[in-house]
């Protein structure tokens, strides 16, 4: 029952061919024997899930459930959830329990999902590997010695172990787009304000969204659609109306301008993932989309303008880490400023702190103008590029990520090297825009991720168009070679 | 560009993150790399252009100023490493 997908399970349990404790028991089972060499998944609650399950059933039972009624999910450990760990990859977080639910983690439990446990991430979302985690690094599940991604690393690796058929990730520069890709699954940032942000721990503010990762459009369609919506205790929230994603999976591709960047196929992209990406755009132009030229002049200013505006936030951010609210806190401080600074420096991990000290000397005095102002400045050039392209085309698309999932280790020393594999991803994030990533394709029995990027709110455009493509091709059902 | 001993110094102060001497000269160095990446945007003609803060250009909501929440000082501060009487206990900071 594990190969099933979310959609299937979904039929199954309304039917009542299946019970969500049989579900639950089986993934449960699956998580002891698989997860110990995988490292996906940090805490597992299966009393919660047992219970949750066992209500699920009774609803089911009622007539009163809905499609995710009994649906076992993992959310990544940035979300809080109450009575349940979550430490966010960190240290600093190594034993916190939140007071309150993240509204991701309420609307998943009132719209009837079982928690089964909380994902393995880079530390406070920081990274591109799951080497960042405090906790350990995560197996990719299509080969052990190669990275899953990140930060969303150990949702990606479970999802792709079929340790449940859904899990929660966050993206804040490709954090659910790149793993999905090294993952072979389908993954969608939303639009900025789509999700709500209250209790996902934040790492960029303007940047962060969470979004659904699964094995189809069609599960990322369900599980969005759960998660989407207006939360008052955002300050961002958006209040337009949400869509019925599942509703817009339909319809051919005819009359759809996908727009091709000729700077997403430059320099830097490896020769055969181009070759899988433009195979994938052969197929949506078979469908009936009309491949557009279109160049967006700013693309090489978006990782140099990410990696400003990023750690400034998280400068900030992560400044609330004092050790005197919650958090980790230093034995026998001397006074309050050994307080902060050892309990800090004992807290965080090198990248966290590497990425607090850019953003704290990007924004200080002196330097303001010439990175953060600047920043922002260039952020408005790459908006004002999508903004145009857009006047000619519904998507734009293009690889994921410029190479197949690396080899653990081979970039953990070289923090650049490392920024660069969010190359692509990083602009959707800075603009604000929804992008999802569906596998195209195996280079030596990886996985390659096509990227697409829509118009604000555009999400069941997005949804669409990779649901007709899994409809033509099957690469999204292709399965890690080891999994039984 | 590279960055100075003084000045890694000077940003984990502000940062408020301890830092042995050992680790002032790799440090220095790392920042330096990252440094230079983002240094590429001082070269982009950004005259007349408008900061962009945010991707949500719209002014942020106004509730009704009323009570919405109610005492909940022992749940919020049950994760806090040292309470005493409903404080946060620190180090003692005037003499």
């Amino acid at each position: 029952m594990h190969e099933l997908t979310l959609a299937e399970q979904s039929r199954q349990l309304q039917r009542r061919e299946l019970s969500s404790i049989e579900l639950t028991r089986h993934y449960l089972a699956r998580i002891d024997r698989l997860n110990p060499s995988l490292n996906a998944i940090l805490t597992v609650d299966a009393d919660g899930a047992l219970k949750a399950a066992t209500e699920a059933d009774r609803q089911l039972a009622a007539g009163k459930a809905g499609p995710l009624t009994g649906v076992p999910l993992v959310h990544k450990d940035i979300f809080c959830t109450t009575g349940v760990k979550t430490t966010c990859g960190s240290r600093m977080l190594e034993n916190y329990v939140s007071p309150f639910d993240a509204t991701v983690v309420a609307r998943l439990k009132s719209a009837g999902t079982v928690m089964l446990g909380k994902a393995n991430m880079d530390e406070f979302a920081m990274g591109s590997s799951n080497e960042n985690s405090f906790f350990g690094p995560v197996a990719n599940p299509w080969q052990h010695d190669r990275v899953p991604g990140g930060s969303s690393g150990g949702s990606a690796a479970l999802v792709a172990a079929r340790l449940a058929s859904i899990a929660t990730g966050t993206d804040t520069g490709g954090s659910i787009r790149q793993p999905a890709a090294f993952c072979g699954l389908t993954g969608l940032k939303p639009t900025y304000g789509r999700v709500s942000r209250y209790g996902m721990i934040a790492f960029a503010s303007s940047l962060d969204q969470g979004g659904p990762l699964a094995r189809s459009a069609e599960d990322c369609a369900y599980l969005l659609q759960a998660m989407a919506g207006f939360d008052e205790h955002d300050s961002t929230s958006s209040d337009a109306a949400v869509p019925d994603y599942v509703a817009a999976l339909t319809g051919n591709l005819e009359g759809l301008r996908i727009g091709i960047p000729a700077e997403y196929f430059s320099d830097g992209l490896d020769a055969e993932i181009k070759r899988s990406v433009e195979a994938g755009l052969a197929e949506l132009e078979a469908e009936g989309a009309t491949l557009v030229s279109i160049s967006l002049p700013n693309q090489q200013h978006c990782i140099p303008a990410y990696y400003v505006v990023a750690p400034a936030e998280a400068s900030s951010n992560l400044s609330r880490f004092d050790g005197v609210r919650f958090g980790h806190r230093c034995d026998n401080p001397s006074d309050i400023e050994d307080l902060y600074s050892r309990s800090r420096a004992e807290g965080f991990g090198p990248e966290v702190k590497r990425r607090i000290y850019i953003g704290t000397y990007a924004l200080s005095a002196g330097y303001y103008d010439a990175y953060y102002l600047k920043a922002q400045q260039v952020r408005r050039l790459i908006s004002d590029d999508f903004d145009k392209a857009f006047e000619s085309v519904d998507v734009i698309a293009g690889p994921t990520t410029p190479t197949t999932a690396f080899a653990q280790g081979a970039k953990v020393d070289d923090p650049v090297s490392m920024y660069l594999n969010d190359l692509y991803t990083v602009a959707a994030n800075l603009v604000g825009l929804p992008a999802l990533s569906m596998p195209c394709g195996l280079v030596d029995g990886l996985p390659v991720g096509l990227q697409l990027i829509a118009r604000a709110f555009d999400e069941p455009q997005l949804l669409r168009v990779a649901h007709r493509y899994q409809q033509a091709t099957d690469w999204h059902r292709q399965a890690p070679p080891a999994i039984d | 560009m590279t960055l100075k001993p003084g000045e890694v110094k000077t940003i984990a102060h502000l940062a408020r993150i301890g830092l042995e001497e050992s680790e002032v000269e790799p440090l220095a160095k790392e920042l330096s790399t990252v440094l230079d990446l983002v240094a590429k945007l001082a070269a982009i003609d950004t005259s007349h252009v408008e900061p962009m803060a945010h991707p949500a250009n719209t002014e942020l909501r106004l509730r009704d100023d009323v009570v919405t929440e109610s005492d909940q000082r022992d749940v919020l501060q049950a994760p806090a490493p040292a309470i005493e009487d409903g404080y946060f206990l620190v180090p003692r900071v005037i003499e």
